[in-house]
């Protein structure tokens, strides 16, 4: 205690053979995905020049970056198109599955009844389910919207209704001890012990809106009219415009990640102090 | 059934004190055709400390549920002291772990059982910062239960169980899973707080010494089936503190508390003791 106050703790060479390793696993997690995705960028450029590739064929990536650059404004407005319907279907997606989720914790016989309905709609491709949906359904928004959020609210239902039945047997005696009304349970005791699976669902369900936001308008678009990423995907691949292709395809993954990572965030931000999934390893 | 054995009842002080519960041939048989409890008459008096002593398999955490009311006895009544069932908010439960609860501090996990009864933050905050001074947790208001050692997260279970004031405290191996040093500590803060506010403590261990330098009355039981197998008074005066742990009275009570509890695992038929 004292020599660390000091600053001036020896180590012994195991000790500091292990602070070294650290040292360079936190280095190494950041540099080497980063040194390998570099080096992949430059050989994918290597390998269009060597094989003198047509433009219209496979890109070099700086060719790509400049049609992200000149193409902005025009796959910008597209993907805020896309975005509108990723947000609204996994916010529909959390309202709905949350929602379903504490009706079907509150009675066994209706999670018996339900769930398989649940596992239906999952289970089906929604290309598949798209043209009943287009047949019902007039409103573009409303289509995509709905499409989005078959595919994203599963994971949010199946993981919500694992944790508000996941609740330790003493804790739930304990409320039962202290006179707890069912609103009571609910609220101070079973939403709370489920929400890292809740949040866990939430992260698949992102990346699911997203991708079923996209689906959607790539079916959307080969029957009607859409602004979206995908139909811009589409246009670009009648008109052999392969960069643009790929700076969209760059696009829909970059939003991808990053809405993975900002829900990681939230989830670390929720967790931190008390659930072990947020917590630092000790060795 | 098996009671040749019956000692005579303490003739102290808890003779005098009035009964608050008794239970009578209270018998509980699972759906699985386990004979958890067969037979049990008990008396429990105001201010007792009385400890349910025996080997795993003997009923004990069943007969402290059904003090508790989390369940119900095949035959037989409980007769609360006037009749009918004491309030819920007059029965205390600490479990055999901590049970709080992990996302809320310190203070939240002791302000339940009163923000269960509708009582807002601030009106609870004097009656939680004392308990929790009289667990020795001041300070520690917002730390949550990760942040805590074994015992102190114990502690913040007793101030829990004693924050609405209740007649009785029920206590099901509450410190089976903690260090000797800290579960000796515990023993002496418990006996404390007991001696301070006079309520009734059902205890249920399977540690000979520590029923002993606990309790006033140490009822022994035996397995297959449940049952009460023998009573033991501890008639050592309180405060009972580090002096007596060492003293040859200790020695001879846990001596004796021990042999009864030999006899009631070897009473059990077959004697297989899988010991679990």
């Amino acid at each position: 205690m004292t020599a660390i106050d000091e600053g001036v703790l020896k180590l012994d060479p195991e000790e500091a053979r292990r602070v070294r390793q650290e040292r360079l696993e936190r280095i190494g997690r950041w540099v080497l995905p980063l040194a390998i995705m570099i080096l992949a960028i430059w050989l994918w450029d290597r390998i269009c020049v060597w094989n003198a590739i047509p433009q219209y064929i496979l890109p070099r990536p700086g060719v790509v970056l400049w049609t992200l650059y000149n193409d902005a404004g025009l796959l910008f407005s597209a993907l805020l198109v896309t975005l509108r319907i990723t947000f609204l279907s996994l916010l529909l997606a959390v309202v709905g599955g949350v929602g379903l989720a504490v009706l079907f914790a509150q009675s066994k016989w209706v999670e018996m009844s339900f769930f398989p309905f649940a596992i239906v709609l999952q289970v089906t491709p929604i290309v598949a389910i798209f043209p009943l949906i287009n047949i019902y359904v007039d409103n573009q928004t409303t289509k995509l919207l709905l499409c989005a959020w078959i595919v994203a609210f599963f994971p949010i239902l199946s993981n919500t209704t694992l944790g508000l039945n996941s609740v330790d047997r003493n804790l739930r005696d304990m409320f039962k001890l202290n006179g707890a009304t069912r609103w009571q349970q609910l609220r101070y005791l079973r939403l709370p012990a489920a929400m890292p699976y809740f949040l866990g669902g939430l992260k698949i369900a992102g990346g699911l809106s997203l991708i079923g936001a996209v689906v959607a308008e790539f079916v959307a678009g080969t029957t009607g009219q859409s602004s979206g990423l995908a139909s811009r995907i589409i246009e670009a691949g009648y008109r052999l415009n392969a960069p643009r292709l790929f700076a969209a395809l760059f696009l829909i993954s970059l939003t991808g990640i990053l809405i993975f990572l900002v829900l990681s965030l939230i989830s670390h931000l929720i967790l931190r102090r008390w659930h072990e999934s947020a917590l630092k390893q000790e060795r | 059934m098996m009671q040749e054995n019956v000692a005579q009842a303490p003739a102290s002080a808890s003779d005098v004190a009035p009964t608050l519960l008794a239970l009578r041939g209270v018998g509980k048989v699972f759906s699985n055709g386990v004979t958890a409890l067969s037979d049990v008459d008990l008396t429990i008096r105001e201010g007792d400390f009385l400890s349910l002593l025996g080997p795993s398999g003997c009923g004990k955490s069943t007969a402290l549920r059904l003090i508790a009311g989390l369940s119900t006895p095949t035959s037989g009544v409980l007769d609360w002291r006037g009749g009918g069932s004491l309030d819920r908010s007059n029965i205390g439960f600490v479990f055999q772990e901590p049970t709080l609860l992990p996302w809320a501090s310190v203070f939240d996990n002791v302000w339940l059982p009163l923000r269960l009864k509708g009582v807002s933050r601030a009106r609870a905050a004097p009656a939680v910062t004392e308990m929790l001074a009289r667990v020795h947790l001041t300070g520690f208001e917002d730390a949550v239960p990760r942040e805590l050692s074994g015992g102190m997260k114990m502690r913040v279970s007793i101030a829990r169980a004693m924050v609405t004031k209740p007649r009785v405290l029920l206590m099901d191996e509450p410190f089976a899973a903690l260090d000797e040093i800290t579960r000796f500590k515990l023993n002496n803060d418990l006996l404390e707080l007991w001696q301070d506010e006079r309520f009734t403590v059902v205890f249920v261990t399977h540690s000979v010494f520590e029923s002993v330098f606990l309790s006033n009355r140490v009822v022994v039981m035996a397995a297959r089936p449940g049952r009460v197998f023998n009573e033991l008074a501890i008639e050592a005066a309180y405060p009972r503190d580090e002096a007596f742990r060492t003293s040859p009275d200790y020695a001879a009570l846990c001596r004796q508390a021990s042999d009864v509890l030999v006899k009631a695992i070897n009473s059990t038929a077959g004697a297989h003791h899988d010991g679990h």
